[in-house]
């Protein structure tokens, strides 16, 4: 069976909500059935025929081809398959994924994998603000799986972040592990301003020295056993993070944020 | 049956249902993973009063660990689940979260899972940090010489506890030579352990007592300087008898290692002194898993 392939025909004005093309929404459903549901655009709703072209029939292996920023809330709370997204992304991708995998080739929008649940999240360029947090107001923001991002993220990575590892094989902006409860984030490249800012407990792993707060102590030079076991686990990957010459087990461990509980750590490459 | 001069005894090794599981102990080299897994798997000869039979599986080289050190697998067996799992946490928290740059791993997939490191996190006294990775946990807990990495849960699965045979030899000397090669043999052998000191059994036991408050007593009937003062199993030339227990996870894992630790006693055979290889059955009554001597070596 084909994967189920949706191009996009058209440039919306408006933003499109996409989260009625699922896997699990699509499972069943003929192509007629498709062609006729409804995705909301701004105050209009479009037929998804009016905005894509349709080929292919298996639901579990869904393509959207010539995707562009505007397709927002693309495989929300996807529950298994995988969706591949050629070109950019909007806001919200993968907001709550259950189960499944989702890459994608281009950019992303704010607020990518949030409240993200299990599963896993590719995107090969960059993400916007608040990757794997908690939507506004909310407690807790990625609950498990794993996201990586090959280019940079935007601010606010992993607010709130409850379980769960975020890879970031470029930078990652300001506020990077805010409120964090636990969970892991790792950044290759650099990291803004206010790291780990109220985090409670989880990890931050980072390749270079960041600009800590005075909320953070030193707790010194450390070899830690756990660290080549998660290395080892990235060796699946298509990324950076598998090439063992990256590994490391040896860092500089601060403890922080002293503001808040200070059970949470920064571990730097030495 | 007669294998180079040693009679195989027409009789069988009585077993009996137990539950085990494996763990596996690294460091930062083999001799202080091998020092952990020694005081972990000490004092467990016996479930009658250790509470539970362990010992060292084999050594493992660092690409079969998961840390990439060093490491040992051990297992353990108990009577039940519940057992098992007091017998794994205490012996873990006193033998290997103390022995120095140690780390613990489960060995074993089931369904079942009991704690490993689950609850000795509590050691850490709220430092402790949970990792989960691929889908297992794993507690770090700091220790004065940095921290102590140990996977929260591990596996138990149903085994075969009691496997045993007899050897039967001229004198002493002879008698433990043979054994001693066995071991050495068996050790090659996995999901086995033989529990007893070096592997090998002096004291075999019977069921019951004259005394009301023992539950065994020595096996008098292979006891040599008993030969004319009880109803004994043994010939005029036999001067001494040690017996290998075998714990196994399958019964063809104790099928298999009895068989080559039987075939290096025979290979010692009549001429190194030994006359006869017999097993300990309780008539069937004990356990339903039975290890029939003459079947295992034809």
């Amino acid at each position: 069976m084909s994967a189920l392939i949706f191009t996009l025909k058209t440039q919306p004005t408006q933003r499109v909500d996409m989260s009625p093309l699922v896997c699990q929404t699509l499972q069943g459903l003929s192509i007629a059935d498709i062609t006729a549901l409804e995705l909301q655009s701004g105050k209009r709703k479009f037929r998804v025929d009016e905005l894509f072209t349709i080929d292919g029939s298996d639901a579990q292996n869904i393509v959207i081809k010539n995707s562009m920023d505007k397709l927002d809330f693309i495989g929300k709370e996807l529950d298994g398959g995988t969706i591949t997204v050629e070109g950019d992304a909007g806001a919200y991708l993968g907001m709550g994924i259950k189960k499944g995998e989702i890459k994608v080739s281009g950019n992303a929008g704010l607020y990518a994998a949030c409240e993200m649940k299990n599963g896993y999240l590719e995107v090969s360029g960059n993400v916007g603000d608040f990757l794997g947090a908690a939507l506004a107001g909310n407690k807790m923001g990625m609950k498990g799986g794993i996201i990586l991002v090959k280019g940079n993220a935007g601010q606010r990575v992993g607010d709130h972040l409850r379980r769960g590892l975020i890879l970031i094989e470029g930078n990652a902006g300001d506020y990077c592990g805010s409120r964090m409860t636990a969970g892991t984030i790792a950044v290759m490249g650099n990291t803004g301003r206010y790291l780990g800012y109220a985090m409670r407990r989880g990890t931050l792993l980072l390749w270079n020295a960041p600009q800590l707060s005075a909320s953070f102590n030193d707790c010194g030079a450390h070899t830690l056993a756990f660290l080549p076991i998660l290395f080892n686990s990235f060796k699946a990957l298509n990324s950076k993070f598998a090439d063992a010459s990256v590994s490391f087990n040896r860092v500089q461990r601060y403890a922080g944020d002293m503001a808040e509980i200070g059970q949470g750590e920064v571990l730097v490459k030495l | 049956m007669i294998i180079n001069g040693v009679t195989i005894d027409a009789t069988f090794a009585e077993a009996f249902p137990m539950k085990a599981t494996r763990a596996i102990i690294t460091a930062q080299n083999e001799k202080w993973a091998m020092i952990a897994a020694q005081t972990m798997t000490g004092f467990a000869t016996s479930v009658i009063a250790c509470g539970c039979e362990a010992g060292i599986e084999r050594v493992l080289n660092p690409d079969e660990t998961p840390d990439g050190r060093a490491g040992v697998s051990v297992l353990i067996f108990a009577m039940g689940g519940k057992g098992l799992a007091k017998q794994l946490e205490t012996r873990a928290g006193q033998c290997v979260l103390t022995a120095p740059t140690t780390a613990l791993f489960a060995g074993i997939d089931s369904d079942i899972q009991i704690p490993l490191g689950k609850n000795l996190r509590y050691f850490g006294d709220g430092f402790q940090i949970a990792k989960k990775i691929t889908g297992k946990r794993y507690w770090r807990i700091p220790v004065m010489d940095g921290e102590f990495l140990t996977e929260a849960t591990t596996g138990q699965v149903s085994a075969v506890g009691g496997g045993n045979f007899l050897v039967l030899a001229k004198s002493q000397p002879q008698a433990l030579a043979a054994c001693e090669a066995a071991i050495e043999a068996m050790r090659k052998m996995p999901n086995v352990i033989m529990p007893f000191p070096g592997g090998v059994v002096r004291s075999g036991s019977k069921v019951g007592s004259k005394y009301k408050t023992l539950g065994a007593s020595t096996n008098d009937a292979f006891c040599p300087t008993l030969k004319g003062a009880t109803k004994t199993d043994l010939s005029p030339n036999i001067e001494s008898v040690m017996e290998i227990v075998i714990d196994g996870l399958t019964k063809e894992d104790i099928d298999n290692a009895m068989r080559v630790g039987i075939q290096a006693v025979c290979d010692l055979g009549a001429a190194e002194g030994i006359e006869r290889i017999s097993a300990g059955n309780y008539g069937g009554k004990l356990g339903p898993f039975h290890f029939h001597l003459q079947e295992i070596m034809a």
